[in-house]
């Protein structure tokens, strides 16, 4: 194989160019029009494709999801001084979501009209925070955070108190609003 | 036929196209490290063929992902080899394509010319990274999908542009309904895409600037005469096939047999339960490969979190590109540059002592740990036998072994009473300490007496 070259930088055969006829100034200009023009209408075209795909792709961030109210159970279906863990709707649905249309959140009366709905996500890192009736904690399974029952930090990494719904109460039964996903 | 071979032979082109490319000229000392860029690009063809073949069946709409993956594993014929391969493949991949990374990092190949091979290299370890990542939620089991949440979570800390990234990414304002389908056409169609294009070049870039030489102690890069020197090398070098390639054939083989070996003998991963937001009883664990991240987030400390997480990737990202642009010539051998075999010795380290580590996890509380062993209460009576039962009922067996039996958050309180006076362990369990959570307002008077006179039992015999 010793009359292989390697490829380098000057390696343009001499028959590869065409043999051309002398070359006129308007003609310069001319092939230079010609360049522009087929690159420009390039450009339209792939505009014309790329922008309808690139606002399809993100239109997450073009139109939020509304956060709505859902009603979740009648107010003396809570215990005063119980957590509970109920469902709600996802707050970004999609008809053919299956078991991820709903996403949960844990429930506390804490006085007679009076409740706190957290987001059952760590504040860490999102992972499923589980209630421990006995001892009063939330504990995470995935990093180590811990939980007081008012959402407070125990232990653990999370750098902040367990992320709260909004609730309001109406005609005897508990509201809570949806929310994206907190951000530690 | 032969004759039909040279009419096609003519009209296509085919060995005046292909001959040249195998049997270009390469170094004499090409030798068995040269095998892993070949091998990582035969895992990469394994994992296009057995992945279309899954998506003959698999189904990427949430409300049926988890079961035609389950399909596909217990009633398909071959389905739970086929679906093994594609998942030890992946493994193979992100090891073939890692070992390959190390290797010509170790052995300064990004230097003078092939400086852009290794940024398209770069390039094409991040995609690879990028497939096991997307695909672990293609699973849509619980391990899937609450890996992607914790991975939103992370980007969605940077400053500015985490949070649209993340909505952009995840179809919404949580992990849901739209997640799954944007994932798939990532993993199936986008960076499928892409790794072509980049491989492509990297193969063309391979055969522009030529294959390495083994570097040489005291034969430093030097711009202005490496072409030359490297030209004069081949010239009386080894054609690739079949001097050099039945090394890159051999191994891949045996790559081949190991991967189909295990998809048939080990088999899949069996899935942990369908996704399902509402169902907490759950304990996410990612992909073997991501394990080490999952015990650096979970043994940072709180304040340098968001630094390392961010910061982490982005400077190592940095460095790594910059890499061949502040030093394109100089010494190649690893026995001269020391910081290379430092840092190559640093991260192989801590990936192997932070991979066991993420696996096992013992951070975390064993949140259904179940009761201690009844030989924990033998001997005692009254209130420090029951004692026992609020030590179980509080929770603290989550997080402190005793007998060989609790989670390793805490410290072990076989014989806590050694260290520690009642009055200690009093105070301990009001107020807490750093990742002890304060009991004070969640015990009775009663119950804290009762563990405390158990604790103070807890005494080498």
């Amino acid at each position: 194989m010793k009359d292989e070259q390697p490829p380098s930088e000057e390696a343009i055969p001499a028959e590869d160019m065409a043999p051309s006829p002398p070359i006129l100034a308007e003609e310069v200009s001319r092939r230079g029009f010609l360049s522009l023009v087929s690159v420009a209408m390039a450009g339209v075209a792939g505009a014309a494709v790329g922008v309808p795909v690139l606002a399809y792709i993100i239109t997450p961030l073009l139109r939020p999801s509304p956060q709505e109210w859902f009603t979740i159970g009648p107010i003396d279906s809570f215990p005063v001084g119980q957590t509970v863990l109920k469902s709600i709707p996802d707050v970004s649905p999609v008809a053919w979501a299956g078991q991820v249309a709903e996403s949960a959140i844990w429930v506390r009366r804490t006085a007679d009209q009076a409740f706190t709905v957290f987001a059952i996500n760590c504040t860490h890192l999102g992972c499923p925070v589980n209630w421990r009736g006995d001892a009063d904690l939330f504990m995470c399974p995935c990093h180590g955070g811990v939980y007081y029952s008012d959402g407070t930090v125990a232990g653990g990494p999370p750098p902040r108190p367990l992320f709260q719904h909004q609730t309001r109460l109406q005609v005897g039964q508990l509201q809570v609003r949806t929310r994206p996903l907190g951000i530690g | 036929m032969k004759r039909l071979f040279a009419f096609l032979d003519d009209r296509l082109g085919l060995s005046s196209a292909i001959v040249p490319i195998v049997t270009h000229p390469v170094p004499r000392d090409v030798n068995w490290w040269y095998v892993f860029g070949s091998a990582s690009l035969v895992a990469f063809m394994m994992q296009v063929i057995t992945g279309v073949a899954l998506a003959f069946i698999y189904v990427p709409a949430p409300s049926a992902a988890y079961d035609s993956l389950q399909f596909i594993t217990s009633q398909q014929v071959l389905g739970s080899v086929v679906r093994g391969i594609h998942y030890f493949g992946a493994s193979a991949m992100v090891i073939l394509v890692g070992i390959h990374a190390i290797q010509v990092f170790l052995m300064g190949v990004y230097k003078f010319p092939r400086e852009m091979t290794w940024v398209v290299g770069l390039l094409l370890l991040v995609l690879t990274l990028g497939m096991a990542f997307t695909g672990q939620l293609l699973r849509y089991d619980q391990d899937g999908y609450w890996s992607v949440f914790v991975f939103s979570e992370m980007v969605g800390r940077t400053p500015v542009v985490g949070w649209p990234i993340v909505q952009a990414l995840i179809a919404g304002q949580t992990v849901g309904g739209g997640t799954l389908t944007r994932f798939y056409a990532l993993h199936v169609f986008v960076i499928p895409a892409l790794l072509f294009v980049f491989i492509g070049t990297h193969l063309y870039l391979v055969l522009r600037h030529g294959i390495s030489e083994m570097p040489r102690t005291g034969v430093p890069v030097d711009p202005r005469t490496y072409r030359a020197r490297y030209h004069r090398m081949v010239e009386n070098g080894i054609p690739f096939w079949p001097d050099a390639a039945w090394k890159d054939m051999l191994f891949t083989c045996a790559v081949g047999v190991v991967v189909v070996a295990l998809a048939v003998f080990v088999g899949p991963p069996t899935l942990n339960g369908p996704a399902d937001p509402t169902q907490i009883n759950t304990n996410p664990r990612p992909d073997w490969y991501f394990a080490w991240i999952f015990a650096v987030l979970a043994l940072m400390p709180p304040g340098l979190e968001n630094y390392v997480i961010l910061g982490g990737p982005l400077l190592i990202g940095v460095v790594l590109l910059a890499l061949p642009f502040v030093a394109p010539g100089g010494e190649r051998a690893p026995s001269r540059r020391p910081w290379a075999i430092a840092a190559v010795g640093f991260l192989l380290l801590a990936m192997a002592t932070l991979t066991p580590l993420g696996i096992q996890s013992p951070w975390s509380p064993i949140i259904d740990i179940g009761p201690l062993p009844p030989s924990v209460g033998q001997g005692l009576s009254g209130s420090a036998l029951q004692g026992v039962t609020v030590f179980q009922t509080k929770g603290c067996h989550s997080c402190h072994q005793i007998n060989g039996s609790g989670g390793l958050k805490g410290p072990e309180l076989t014989y806590v009473a050694d260290r520690m006076t009642p009055q200690e362990i009093t105070i301990r369990i009001i107020a807490g300490r750093n990742d002890m959570p304060a009991f004070g307002g969640n015990i009775s008077t009663d119950e804290l007496t009762q563990v405390v006179d158990f604790l103070a039992t807890r005494k080498m015999p």
